[in-house]
């Protein structure tokens, strides 16, 4: 059949990609890291790690960059008001129990400093996006024609993306579980946060992505059953 | 952003990112290492197989690493 030239297209779209741990990761790296930010790092350790005053300080001293941290994600925020500040204090309760059960798991490849912050600015992130989708409703129903079939998207596309569309839609409807179908539907065409979601279904980030990771490659493979060439560069009806 | 572009987007978020990716909990255990490589100028995305995938189909996940970058880089600035 004839091959349709491939139109640009983003390009993270390609088939049949796999959900699994690369093996050929090169660690450690910790090339970027002076001797200066490992013996800071070390010190922290120590502190978390001692007893008495010494930790007292440390933990204070701990709390206190962590709420830095939670204050600038919130500052970020402008749809979060006036509860900001008391989502910063409750975010660096939460990332200071976060990271005080989990210094084990901390293996020197980046600044501790850098390495905590991020359970602070994840704290905040959640709370921020549940916050802002507080008391409205999540949108869970079958919204995939409507949305797919989007005059603004088919009404000028070429013919090749319109049949794509058309027959992403069919799968959609088709291929999908319930469940992956709702978590596909509203993660990526309502917009709504997976952080959101997963309270809303009483899941988890990793495990709805994992749900929607696999909704996806679904997809990719029944498109391909059908005909449609997914590439880096774009996609082909052969 | 013309028309059909619009629709390609729309089928890229979809169909997700390509190769293989992490999972979430990898990605944030790797997002310390991650965002400090990428701020050194390394390679991250060779050092950390498996990231740049999985921020384009998470955007929870790329948010988070949007903020860590953005906290490194004004703790970096004088002042």
């Amino acid at each position: 059949m004839r091959k349709r030239s491939p139109p640009a297209v983003a390009k993270n779209v390609m088939p049949l990609a796999t959900m699994e741990t690369p093996t050929e990761t090169p660690r450690p790296c910790r090339a970027v890291l002076s001797h200066a930010a490992v013996a800071e790092s070390r010190r922290w350790l120590d502190r978390l790690s001692s007893t008495g005053s010494e930790r007292e300080r440390a933990v204070a001293e701990l709390r206190t960059l962590l709420l830095r941290a939670a204050r600038f994600e919130l500052a970020r925020r402008p749809e979060i008001g006036a509860e900001r500040e008391d989502l910063a204090q409750q975010s660096a309760n939460d990332a200071l129990l976060a990271v005080l059960g989990k210094l084990g798991e901390f293996r020197g490849e980046s600044r501790f400093t850098t390495w905590a912050y991020k359970f602070a600015l994840l704290e905040a992130g959640v709370k921020a996006r549940r916050r802002a989708w507080h008391g409205r409703e999540v949108p869970l129903e079958d919204t995939t024609g409507p949305l797919l079939i989007d005059a603004r998207a088919s009404a000028h596309a070429p013919a090749e993306t319109t049949d794509l569309l058309a027959a992403l839609r069919d799968e959609i409807n088709g291929c999908l579980s319930e469940r992956q179908r709702v978590v596909l539907i509203a993660v990526t065409l309502n917009d709504v946060p997976i952080d959101v979601l997963s309270e809303r279904l009483g899941s988890t980030r990793g495990a709805l992505y994992k749900t929607l990771h696999d909704a996806r490659r679904k997809l990719r493979a029944a498109l391909a059953e059908r005909g449609f060439e997914l590439d880096l560069n774009g996609w082909e009806e052969s | 952003m013309t028309k059909r572009g619009e629709a390609e987007r729309l089928i890229s978020r979809v169909l997700g990112p390509a190769g293989r990716e992490l999972t979430c909990e990898q990605c944030f255990a790797e997002l310390d290492r991650y965002a400090e490589l990428s701020l050194a100028g390394a390679d991250a995305d060779r050092q950390v197989p498996g990231m740049r995938a999985h921020l384009e189909g998470c955007p929870a996940c790329a948010e988070d690493l949007g903020s860590l970058l953005a906290l490194l880089n004004e703790q970096q600035q004088p002042g």
